[in-house]
């Protein structure tokens, strides 16, 4: 790993076809910088990214990448972490594929605990397909598929990763690059599974949720007292839904990673040419 | 056909009936007798009516057949669900005082042993070793030595102190007492004994085997019938070699783990059931496009949708073959024996990591329920030879980097295969996705390009087709007109049932299967034959639709439905009957 690593390192020479102005340009960059903060290079990075607008990252960012599909980036950049611990592994997806279709492993990769990151992308419209009401949108958002709102309640996946047990939780602002990028920085070096979801307004589709929406709104918790290993805290903020917070909500420090908790310290790629020197003693289990 | 006896202990789930059972097995096993076990159970953790059925000779065993000699009835229930195979010199061992049993008499000539079970078995330290006793009682009418039994009790119980294995030895020791004095016996059975060592598994553990064996450090799999002893077997053992087994949220999840290990550059596997299958689905294509080796094990059960989860059929052979979307090149391999279960997952990994692709090890639930003895030197491990293909590390990265430095994991070379870095190789670094991309793994909609990634992933089959061994195994007389073909499992039953026709003066051919695709074209074999008889465990006939397509000819075929595997005897009977002409109309009874 070499030590004069800059953030430009992780850009891809691939030029990126989102909207101008979209949030996901911001939300990228703080990730690059993140990762030549935390002193990683593209050649130990893994990121994973799953489907739709955000999807797209791993095309724009240089590192070893899978772009996979919908809903399932989590369980890839598990089994990815898991194989090789020394691996620094970023997941990153929107609101769809992370709170919709991929739901279900977002709850258990929260309580699993892997040490990697996790970066939504979160417009609360779905944009790729052209403006759809997506988990996070408003109750009474009018889009093509909910031309009189959407009538459901959106989901708080802060509050999702908390009940799940959720050992660093935190939120930011594509548009605030020096602290969106700090934030992602704490979420790498977290030990378990470090979450950001990230404002990141869809200028062509949501013309609630946008740049301005969030910038007269947003308190970050910086400019507050607030304790972010304080449980009953954290918890307050998190369920408070007329308030859009920026920082690092909750983190339980003494969190370790699932793959340590398993044991697992090198990586899994080197096999001998043989079977186990041993493996006849597999056979003489079955005597 | 060896000269065997068929043994079975019946009663309600929760009875202990699977680990009396396999003592049993066991100890036949250590005494040098070959042993192929069965199972009568269903999807319920107490109740019902369950069976552990053994068949044993000296000679091999390569099937059940449609006999039972000696049967430990718990409930009347287990009488009546084998009366088809019980006969008129067979032996019930019963517990009379028991309620439920207390009315039980024998049907027909067959003789009933009324043992008191329950009552010995306190005599000898606890209720709980009921089932034991009767293992003594049975151990007297098979004139099967004792002294194998005290084996097998000690390897079951040894864990747990020496006071219990005692009380074992005990139990047995009097049912076999209780029988010696009370009961004078109609047969005189001799259990002849070997000095033979055998060893004692199932198609799940050779998997399982096959996977540590062949390098696997990665398993991520959602509990389900019958599949799940693949991961029971490999959770603890995989990790003694830094693997690990993760148990996911659901099979979306397990093969998605399975594929990102997979891209970290672990030998990893996932495996499943039916409809553990139709989930992964999804993630076929993936595997597929961006050219990841991972080895997807389906150990079949009967369906569609929850069908009968206890139950045997070969129903997924279409799925395999042709699930997902789109076009997605991929290796299906079907083992055909227990101890293929195992050579076939080796060369799984191989030919997933040498070309890249997803490969299919398609068992079934005969193979995964059976326990069967081998001789260890089938396991052969010095045998054993780990090829992981065109993996590239830091010194000869650069042969593959375009004229930018960028790595190309997607080149289209003359073989189709690419070059493979890991991540963590230096220079290595690269995307890929299962969007249509180029060589570099990005994504790309330009015609040119698309056809020459297309192409490029096809001629992996079509190398592979070259360069490795896609022949059947062929078995019974070559030069008959007369063809039998199967896939999977059901060859046991053909080579026993072959025998059964030798002896009626029927010769025929038999190729049984265990490359469905890429495959050996047997179109000439097929043409060449007066009759072709497809046999599969399923009902439409996929494995004679897929010949058929290859052959441009029409093949008999032999279907079976009933979530009951092939039995030699049955076999034999519905070759001869299509081989005379005539439809059997087994399954209408």
């Amino acid at each position: 790993m070499s030590s004069d690593i800059r953030f430009t390192d992780f850009k891809s020479d691939a030029q990126p076809t989102w909207c101008p102005g979209c949030g996901d340009f911001g939300t990228m960059n703080g990730m690059m910088k993140a990762l030549a903060n935390t002193g990683n290079d593209p050649d130990n990075t893994f990121v994973v990214a799953g489907i739709g607008c955000s999807g797209k990252i791993g095309t724009y960012m240089h590192s070893y990448a899978l772009h996979g599909v919908h809903g399932r980036a989590l369980p890839v950049g598990i089994g990815v972490k898991m194989a090789n611990p020394n691996l620094e592994v970023m997941v990153a997806g929107g609101d769809g594929d992370g709170y919709s279709i991929g739901a279900g492993h977002f709850v258990h990769a929260v309580r699993r605990n892997v040490d990697m990151s996790y970066i939504v992308m979160d417009n609360r419209i779905y944009g790729l397909t052209k403006g759809q009401f997506s988990p996070t949108s408003r109750e009474d958002f009018e889009t093509s598929t909910s031309p009189e709102g959407t009538k459901q309640q959106p989901v708080n996946p802060l509050a999702l990763a908390l009940s799940a047990g959720g050992t660093f939780i935190a939120q930011s602002f594509s548009s605030d690059a020096q602290r969106h990028a700090e934030i992602v920085q704490q979420a790498i070096e977290h030990d378990g599974f470090g979450f950001v979801n990230v404002y990141s307004p869809c200028v062509t589709f949501n013309d609630v949720d946008t740049y301005d929406y969030f910038r007269d709104t947003i308190v970050d918790l910086e400019d507050t007292d607030h304790d972010p290993t304080d449980y009953d805290d954290a918890k307050e903020k998190i369920l408070d839904a007329d308030k859009e917070y920026q920082g690092v909500i909750y983190q339980d420090e003494s969190s370790v990673g699932f793959e340590e908790r398993e044991g697992i310290t090198e990586s899994m790629a080197d096999i001998p040419d043989g079977a186990p020197d041993d493996a006849m003693d597999l056979v003489r289990e079955f005597y | 056909m060896p000269d065997d006896l068929n043994w079975a202990i019946g009663g309600e789930a929760g009875d202990g009936i699977d680990s009396t059972g396999k003592i049993f097995a066991q100890a036949l096993s250590r005494a040098g007798r070959h042993v192929f076990t069965s199972k009568d159970f269903a999807s319920r953790i107490r109740g019902g009516y369950t069976a552990y059925k053994v068949r044993t000779a000296v000679d091999r065993v390569e099937s059940v057949v449609d006999r039972l000699d000696i049967l430990i009835a718990l409930t009347e229930r287990t009488v009546d669900e084998n009366m088809d195979e019980l006969h008129d010199d067979s032996v019930i061992i019963f517990d009379g005082e028991r309620t439920m049993m207390k009315d039980f008499e024998a049907p027909g000539e067959m003789t009933g042993l009324d043992v008191p079970l329950k009552r010995l078995a306190e005599e000898a330290g606890g209720a709980i070793v009921r089932n034991i006793v009767a293992l003594g009682a049975a151990c007297e009418v098979a004139g099967f030595p004792i002294e194998n039994l005290d084996e097998a009790l000690e390897k079951r119980f040894s864990d747990k102190g020496s006071a219990i294995v005692d009380t074992n030895k005990e139990a047995a020791r009097l049912g076999q007492e209780y029988v010696q004095d009370e009961y004078e016996l109609p047969i005189d059975y001799a259990l002849e004994t070997t000095d033979n060592d055998y060893v004692l598994l199932n198609g799940d553990e050779a998997i399982g085997m096959g996977a540590i064996a062949a390098g696997c450090r990665f398993y991520s799999g959602y509990p389900i019938t019958p599949a799940t002893d693949v991961m029971e077997y490999l959770t603890g053992r995989v990790d003694r070699y830094g693997g690990k087994v993760v148990q996911a949220e659901d099979e979306l999840s397990a093969i998605n783990m399975a594929l990102g290990a997979a891209r970290a550059g672990a030998r990893s596997m996932t495996a499943t059931s039916g409809p553990g299958i139709d989930l992964m689905t999804e993630t076929f294509g993936l595997i597929a496009q961006t050219e990841t080796p991972l080895v997807i094990c389906d150990v079949m059960r009967s369906g569609p949708s929850t069908g009968m989860p206890t139950k045997q059929e070969q129903g997924d052979l279409n799925m395999t073959l042709y699930g997902g979307h789109g076009e997605i090149p991929r290796f299906v391999l079907a083992p055909t024996t227990v101890a293929e279960c195992f050579h076939k997952t080796i060369e799984a990994f191989n030919l997933a990591e040498k070309y890249q692709t997803p490969v299919f090890l398609v068992s079934d639930l005969a193979m995964a329920v059976t326990e069967q003895t081998y001789e260890p030197e089938q396991f052969d491990m010095d045998a054993v030879e780990i090829e992981r293909g065109r993996v590239v590390g830091e010194d000869d990265v650069e042969e593959w980097t375009n004229e930018k430095d960028q790595f190309t994991p997607h080149a289209a070379t003359d073989d189709g295969v690419s070059p493979r870095t890991f991540p963590g190789v230096e220079g290595g670094a690269h995307m890929t996705t299962g969007l249509e991309h180029d060589e570099l793994g990005r994504r790309t909609e330009e015609e040119e390009i698309r056809v020459e990634q297309v192409d490029k992933r096809q001629r992996k089959v079509e190398t592979a087709l070259e360069r490795e061994d896609w022949s059947p195994r062929e078995f019974g007389d070559p030069d008959s007109d007369s063809l039998v073909i199967s896939w999977g499992s059901n060859e046991g039953a053909m080579l026993e049932a072959i025998d059964i026709l030798e002896d009626e003066g029927v010769d025929v051919r038999f190729l049984s299967c265990p490359y469905i695709f890429p495959r050996e074209d047997l179109a000439e074999d097929i043409r060449d034959a007066d009759e072709v008889i497809v046999v599969e465990c399923n009902a439409t006939g996929q494995w004679a639709d897929v010949l058929e397509h290859d052959a441009l000819e029409r093949v008999k075929r032999i279907n079976k439905y009933t979530g009951v595997r092939f039995k030699a005897d049955e076999l034999a009977e519905r070759v001869k009957q299509e081989l005379a002409g005539e439809t059997a109309e087994v399954e209408a009874e």
